[in-house]
C-alpha cells in the first residue's frame, strides 16, 4: 500500500513564517497557526530552504504603512550582508552553531541581522541550540555601571508597592541589597501614573542609591511622557523606561511614536551630563521591556505570528542604544502563551534573538495565575537562561509582586542562579558589595551585626527624612 | 541544622525600625534563606497561596449568590453575558469577552437609559472574589459622590465573563460621557480579592488601551474604597473638564478623605 505524500501549500510569507512556529496559542488565537503538526513541519522545511535576500527583499509588513519596518530597513547594513545574503535560513542555522563561528564573528554581522531573520532562523532552532548560540554573544553595556560581560549575572530589585508608599518601597529594595541584587537597575513599576507619585519614587530610590554610594541605576517604570514630565519638575532620571512593540500600531497603543522614543533618549543624555554628581560609565540611557503577543492584544499585529513581532519589538530596542531590555514572557497570560511548555520556549525564543541582534536581554521569567504553570516552571527557565548567559534576571520578594500580582523569580532564586553558574555581580557593584561587607570573596557574606546596624543606620534616616 | 544557614537577610526580631516599616509592605519581607533557596515554611506558604489563587480564577459569576439579596435590590443590579461561553472560552478567546452577546445587548438597551454624565459597570474579569469584596464598598461612594457633583448617573449592571474592551461597547449602546468598568484583577499571591476600575471619557470603538485611565489594587490592603472612590471621581472631574481620557490626561493629586490611611 502506497500513501500519496501530502502537499502543503503556503501563500505568502507570512503565512510561512506563521506555520513554522512551535505551537502558541496566541497565533492559534490571531487565527495564523499551523493547523497541524504534518503542516508545521512542512512550513520549518520550506522556510529551512529561503535564502536570507529573499527575506530582506519580502518584507512582511509594508514600510510604507508601518515605520517599525521603515525604521528597520533604514538600520539596515548592506554591506555586511553581502557574505550572508545569499545563504538559506537552514545554513544560517549551522553557521550560528558551528564550532568556528564566535563572538566576533557574529558581532560583525549584527546590523546585517534584521529582526525577521532573527525570527525566521529561530522557528528551525531547537531550545538547545537556542542556549548554545546565545551563550556564545555577551553585549555590553554601561550606564552608572558595566552590565554583561561574560561572567556577569545581574539583577533588577523590583520592589513595586500596592500604593506606591515609599518606606515600603525602600524596605524592598533594601533587602534586595542585602541578597546582592539591584546591579542591573532598582526600578519601580508604579501603581499610578500621575507625574508626582513618579517623581516622589525616582527621587527616594535616588536618596537610597546616593546615601549608600551604591554604583546602580534608578528607574521608574511610568509611561515615558510621565517620566518625562517628572524630570521637567527636578526629578532625577538614570534609565528611561518604556514598553515597546514590534509594530507602529502596537506603539500607537502604547501611546507612543518612535520620535518620543528618540527625543526622550537626546534628553536624558543631556539630562546626565549636568548630572555632575555622578560617575556615569557610558551612555546606555534607555530601558525597554517587551513580549510576545503584546501586539495581538492590542489588535495591531498585521496577520504576522508573535515571535517575529517580538524580534521586530527588539529592532525598535536596538535603535535607542539601551542598557536593559527584557521581555517579560509569562506576564501576558494563556490567550498568548498558553503554559509552562509556551512559556519556556518563548523565553529562550526570546533572549537568543535578542542577543543575536544585539541586545543586553535579560529576561523576566514569570507566570500569572491563569496560566497553566507554577514556580517550578520559573525555576526550569531560569536555570536554562542561566545556561544561555541573560544579562539579567528580576529580584521579587519571595517572587510575589504584591502590585502587579503575578509571579517572578526572587532574591533567593538570584543567589541560587550565581552560584549554580558560577556569575559574579556587577563588577563595580561587586566592589561596592564586598566594601559594604555584604559580600565577601565573591559570594554573600554572613552578616556581623555592626555592619548590619550600619546599613540599617543609613537606611532609618533616609525613611525619617521622606516621611 | 548544621549551622551553615546563613543570616544574611534582616533579621525581623533585632531591629524595630525594621518591623516599623515592614507594616508599610504587604511584600514578603524578612524571610530569611535556607542557603540559596527558602525556608520550608516560606516554600510551602507560597504554594498554599498560589493554590488559592488558581482557585480563585476558575470561580464563575452568580449574581444571587456573589452578592446580598438587598445589596442587589438597592442597585437594581442585573446580570448580562459577554460572547464568551464559559471560563476556558473566555481565557482562550478574548476577543469574545469584549463583545456582549446579543440577548445582553437587548437586555441592557431594555433597561438602561442613554446619555448619562456617568455609566458604571461590574465585570468579574479574573476575580470573582475580587469584586464580590470591593464592589459593595465602593459602589455606593462613587454613586455619593456623582451625586454630589450633579453627575447623572446611569443603570448599574454586571458582566459575566468580562474584559476590559467591553467599555467600548458599553460606549457604544449608552453614549456615557464617562464610563467606568469595575474588573476583577487577576489574582496575585498576596490577595484575589484587588480589583481595578478602567475608565474612558466617551468610548467607542476606536478606542485602545491608550484612550482608558486606570485605578488599580483597589483592596484593603493595597487602595482603599474610600480613596479609590476619590480617586475616579477626580479623574471624572477631569475627563469632563479636559474632554479626553488615556495616557495624554495625567492623573492631578485627588483631595482623599484625611481619616484614610494606606494600609492597615
Amino acid at each position: 500500500m502506497r500513501f500519496m505524500p501530502e502537499q502543503f501549500s503556503f501563500r505568502d510569507l507570512r503565512e510561512l513564517f506563521a506555520k513554522a512556529n512551535e505551537e502558541k496559542s496566541g497565533d492559534q488565537l490571531a487565527g495564523i497557526a499551523a493547523g497541524s503538526e504534518r503542516e508545521r513541519i512542512a512550513a520549518k522545511r520550506k522556510l529551512a530552504d529561503l535564502s536570507l535576500d529573499e527575506i530582506v527583499r519580502q518584507p512582511l509588513i509594508d514600510p510604507a504603512d508601518d515605520d517599525v519596518s521603515k525604521l528597520i530597513l533604514e538600520s539596515f547594513d548592506r554591506e555586511a550582508f553581502m557574505p550572508i545574503k545569499s545563504s538559506t535560513v537552514g545554513e544560517f542555522r549551522e553557521f550560528l552553531l558551528d564550532d568556528g563561528t564566535g563572538e566576533a564573528e557574529l558581532k560583525r554581522i549584527q546590523h546585517a541581522i534584521i529582526p525577521e531573520i532573527a525570527a525566521a532562523v529561530t522557528k528551525i532552532m531547537s531550545n538547545k541550540d537556542l542556549v548554545l548560540a546565545a551563550a556564545k554573544i555577551r553585549n555590553v553595556t554601561r550606564c552608572r555601571n558595566t552590565m554583561g560581560e561574560r561572567g556577569v549575572l545581574g539583577i533588577r530589585i523590583q520592589p513595586n508597592h500596592p500604593t506606591d508608599d515609599i518606606a515600603g518601597i525602600l524596605l524592598s529594595a533594601f533587602e534586595g541589597l542585602l541578597y546582592g541584587c539591584g546591579d542591573a537597575v532598582i526600578g519601580v513599576n508604579p501603581a499610578s501614573d500621575g507625574v508626582d507619585s513618579t517623581g516622589a519614587i525616582l527621587r527616594a530610590l535616588n536618596r537610597l542609591v546616593s546615601m549608600y554610594k551604591i554604583p546602580t541605576q534608578t528607574c521608574c517604570l511610568a509611561h515615558i511622557s510621565t517620566q518625562l514630565a517628572a524630570l521637567d519638575r527636578g526629578a532625577p532620571i538614570d534609565l528611561l523606561f518604556q514598553s515597546v512593540g514590534g509594530t507602529e500600531g502596537t506603539n500607537r497603543s502604547f501611546g507612543i511614536t518612535l520620535e518620543m522614543l528618540s527625543e526622550g533618549r537626546d534628553r536624558i543624555i543631556e539630562h546626565h551630563r549636568q548630572r555632575q554628581d555622578v560617575s556615569w560609565k557610558g551612555e546606555n540611557v534607555m530601558y525597554f521591556e517587551t513580549g510576545q503577543g503584546s501586539a495581538l492584544s492590542t489588535e495591531a499585529h498585521c496577520g504576522v505570528d508573535q515571535v517575529t513581532l517580538e524580534a521586530r519589538a527588539y529592532g525598535v530596542a536596538r535603535a535607542f542604544d539601551p542598557f536593559l531590555v527584557n521581555s517579560v514572557v509569562g506576564f501576558i497570560g494563556p490567550e498568548y502563551l498558553f503554559d509552562e511548555r509556551q512559556i519556556i520556549r518563548a523565553g529562550l525564543e526570546d533572549h537568543f534573538m535578542g542577543k543575536l541582534l544585539g541586545l543586553p536581554m535579560g529576561c523576566d521569567v514569570c507566570y500569572t495565575n491563569h496560566a497553566e504553570a507554577d514556580q517550578n516552571s520559573v525555576d526550569n527557565l531560569l536555570l536554562l537562561l542561566g545556561a544561555a548567559g541573560c544579562n539579567y534576571f528580576m529580584g521579587v520578594p519571595c517572587g510575589d509582586d504584591v502590585m502587579l500580582n503575578y509571579q517572578s523569580t526572587s532574591y533567593h532564586d538570584a543567589i541560587g542562579v550565581r552560584r549554580i553558574f558560577n556569575m559574579r555581580p556587577a563588577p563595580e557593584f561587586l566592589r561596592w558589595l564586598e566594601e559594604s561587607g555584604i559580600y565577601h570573596g565573591g559570594e554573600p557574606a554572613k552578616l556581623n551585626e555592626s555592619a548590619q546596624r550600619q546599613l540599617m543606620k543609613g537606611l532609618d534616616w533616609s525613611v525619617e527624612d521622606i516621611r | 541544622m548544621d549551622g551553615r544557614f546563613n543570616k544574611l537577610a534582616l533579621n525581623a526580631d533585632s531591629n524595630d525600625i525594621v518591623r516599623r516599616i515592614k507594616m508599610h509592605t504587604p511584600a514578603r519581607l524578612l524571610a530569611g534563606r535556607a542557603g540559596a533557596a527558602y525556608r520550608t515554611e516560606t516554600q510551602l506558604q507560597l504554594r498554599e497561596d498560589h493554590a488559592k489563587a488558581r482557585d480563585a480564577v476558575r470561580a464563575e459569576l452568580d449574581l444571587k449568590t456573589d452578592f446580598d439579596s438587598e445589596f442587589i435590590e438597592e442597585w437594581k443590579l442585573f446580570e448580562v453575558s459577554t460572547r464568551a461561553s464559559n471560563k476556558l472560552e473566555y481565557l482562550a478567546r478574548p476577543a469574545l469577552g469584549r463583545e456582549f452577546s446579543e440577548e445582553s445587548r437587548a437586555e441592557i438597551l431594555k433597561r438602561c437609559l442613554p446619555d448619562n454624565d456617568i455609566q458604571i459597570a461590574i465585570g468579574d474579569g479574573l476575580s470573582v472574589l475580587a469584586v464580590q469584596r470591593q464592589v459593595p464598598q465602593l459602589l455606593p461612594l462613587l454613586v455619593e459622590g456623582a451625586r454630589k457633583s450633579r453627575w447623572s448617573i446611569g443603570q448599574t449592571f454586571v458582566i459575566r465573563h468580562c474584559r476590559v474592551g467591553i467599555l467600548n461597547e458599553i460606549g457604544e449602546l449608552l453614549k456615557p460621557q464617562v464610563a467606568i468598568l469595575l474588573i476583577g484583577e487577576r489574582p496575585g499571591l498576596a490577595s484575589a480579592e484587588s480589583m481595578s476600575a478602567y475608565m474612558a471619557y466617551q468610548p467607542g470603538r476606536s478606542h485602545s488601551d491608550a484612550n482608558r485611565n486606570l485605578v488599580s489594587n483597589i483592596h484593603d490592603r493595597g487602595l482603599r474604597a474610600p480613596i479609590a472612590a476619590a480617586r475616579i471621581l477626580n479623574l471624572c472631574a477631569q475627563m469632563m473638564r479636559l474632554r479626553i481620557s488615556g495616557c495624554t490626561l495625567k492623573e492631578q493629586q485627588a483631595m482623599l478623605p484625611s481619616d484614610a490611611d494606606r494600609i492597615t
